[in-house]
């Protein structure tokens, strides 16, 4: 009760008693069993588990199929944000409730109506074969997905930062003969620029993790279509616990790497 | 020129939409590919039944544990100022960042065949990865975060003003717990339950993990979605796959209510 200062309410010590013991047995036990596995493979054996061609080629294909769809996803999503911010239209309630529908969807089930799509025969698949793109089952098709996933984090992280800027900036632009363009370059751009990074960062960390949606469109081809976290599976399955952690964590590592560097950047973007 | 520009960028949005719409008009159109009677035929087979019921048992007990888990982390978190409270709400959202596939894998590490708990559990007959409670285990890992993250923001801006009111007037920690605090907090509780329900009966990749793929025993819907797709039977597939698009579609129709009714467009990206 000492911890907690200046509150008369009751249930201090129960509620963080509870909350402490359930995050110690449900996350961090848990996180402990998965940091710690790999060791037993020696550095050596975890250098050497890490970077068989095979784990090199899905990390290669998880990381920038998230980073490239990240990519795609920031400049479509701050198109959406703009529209459903600063516009009224017909529709608009729809639509607005249709951009979280990536994220509404289970995983599988947004993954076997991805590719029942893409398939040659699907209903996008079948305008795509005349042009020779073939996306279901091939790498193309991780990116889909990851677009598909995706695109909401930059909506709707965007959308109130949208709200919130200053009209006054934007008019004295206008006035002062900028063309909506640069205004939009100029003005627009640098004040959405961290959360767009953010936005970046938050799907470029969901596609790398991401399965239900990819396995089924990606084919999973060795070494040209196969995603890390399938190969964690995959280790998991020839009971390679220690390798399945190693390549668990190197991922997380990476990730959380990758998002820090974004915050970095993000700050600097800030105070400029 | 301004009407054209605006008219291109909303036709423009309004062409993605239609197209973030179309895996919804594939499920549909799939599962009834062949009429309603295959429809139900699919989804009154022994293992729908089976995978339907799996999928309602999971939920039924993690949501509950994490609901009232997640009361209590925001009761402590919202309602007090200590030290270390922020990496409290940083290990509450740790897994939001971690990948379904490894929120799986942690579990076997624990009580799989060769995980740390694996031999003393297989020594006293106890099974929990390929079973049900390793699905609960998984689900309750990923599904975690939802009602402390809805309470906790809003139980900071009430502040603790009317609890100390109830508790001078002579009220109990209970009373003023389940008169004036739930009251007060009844909409985004609801909003946290309904994002984790709607994700403990949706999740794939870590129960994937830690399942087993046994059929009629293991396999919740989603699973049984994937076992039936990788069948070839699309039918059956997106029948199942249709009704939990039925249920996000609920789900998602609730949200929006409960947003309104909550007067605050907060929103929880997961």
């Amino acid at each position: 009760m000492r911890l907690a200062r200046r509150s008369v309410l009751p249930g201090f010590g129960l509620t963080l008693g509870l909350t402490l013991t359930w995050i110690s047995l449900i996350v961090l036990l848990p996180l402990a069993a998965l940091v710690l596995r790999p060791w037993e493979l020696g550095i050596s054996g975890i250098w050497h588990s890490l970077t068989e061609p095979r784990v090199l080629a899905a990390l290669r294909l998880s990381f920038g199929a998230a980073a490239l769809a990240a990519a795609i996803n920031v400049p479509l999503g701050l198109l959406i944000a703009w529209v459903m911010v600063r516009y009224r239209f017909p529709g608009r309630g729809l639509a607005d409730s249709v951009i979280d529908m990536p994220l509404a969807l289970p995983t599988a089930v947004a993954g076997i109506s991805l590719t029942a799509l893409f398939a040659p025969k699907g209903w996008i698949g079948a305008l795509l074969v005349p042009l020779g793109i073939k996306v279901a089952y091939t790498p193309l098709g991780v990116l889909v997905a990851l677009i598909f996933v995706g695109l909401p984090f930059v909506v709707r992280m965007l959308e109130p930062v949208i709200v919130d800027l200053p009209a006054d900036a934007e008019e004295a632009a206008a006035t002062l003969g900028a063309t909506r363009l640069q205004t939009l370059w100029r003005v627009v751009l640098p004040a959405l620029g961290p959360t767009l990074l953010a936005g970046f960062g938050a799907a470029l960390a969901r596609g790398v993790g991401e399965y239900g949606s990819v396995i089924f469109i990606a084919g999973n081809m060795p070494m040209v279509s196969e995603i890390a976290p399938l190969l964690i599976v995959i280790r998991l399955e020839q009971l390679d616990y220690a390798g399945a952690a190693a390549l668990g964590v190197a991922t997380l590592v990476l990730s959380f790497v990758i998002l820090l560097l974004i915050n970095r950047l993000q700050r600097r973007f800030a105070r400029s | 020129m301004t009407r054209l520009r605006r008219g291109a960028l909303i036709a423009l949005t309004l062409v993605m939409m239609t197209l973030l719409l179309l895996p919804l008009g594939v499920i549909f159109t799939q599962a009834f590919a062949r009429g309603w009677g295959a429809v139900l035929e699919a989804l009154t087979d022994p293992e729908a039944v089976d995978a339907i019921r799996l999928t309602l048992m999971v939920a039924a007990v993690s949501v509950p544990l994490n609901a009232i888990c997640g009361t209590a982390a925001a009761w402590c978190i919202g309602r007090f100022q200590f030290p270390g409270r922020a990496l409290l709400m940083t290990l509450i959202e740790l897994p939001f960042s971690v990948s379904p596939v490894i929120s799986g894998l942690v579990w076997v590490l624990l009580f799989g065949a060769n995980g740390w708990f694996g031999p003393w559990l297989d020594h006293h007959g106890i099974r929990v990865i390929f079973a049900l409670p390793g699905l609960i285990l998984a689900t309750v890992f990923v599904t975690f975060p939802f009602v402390a993250r809805s309470l906790i923001p809003l139980m900071r801006e009430q502040g603790a003003g009317e609890e100390e009111a109830a508790l001078t007037l002579g009220a109990n920690g209970w009373q003023t717990f389940l008169r004036v605090t739930l009251p007060n907090i009844r909409w985004a509780l609801l909003y946290g339950v309904l994002l984790c329900n709607a994700r403990a009966m949706g999740e794939f990749g870590a129960v994937a993990v830690v399942s087993g793929h046994i059929r009629g025993q293991t396999l919740t819907m989603p699973l049984y979605v994937e076992a039936l797709f990788n069948d070839y039977d699309w039918v059956g597939a997106f029948s199942v796959a249709a009704l939990l698009s039925l249920l996000a579609l609920v789900t998602l129709g609730l949200r929006f209510a409960l947003e309104r009714r909550m007067g605050s467009s907060r929103r929880d990206i997961v």
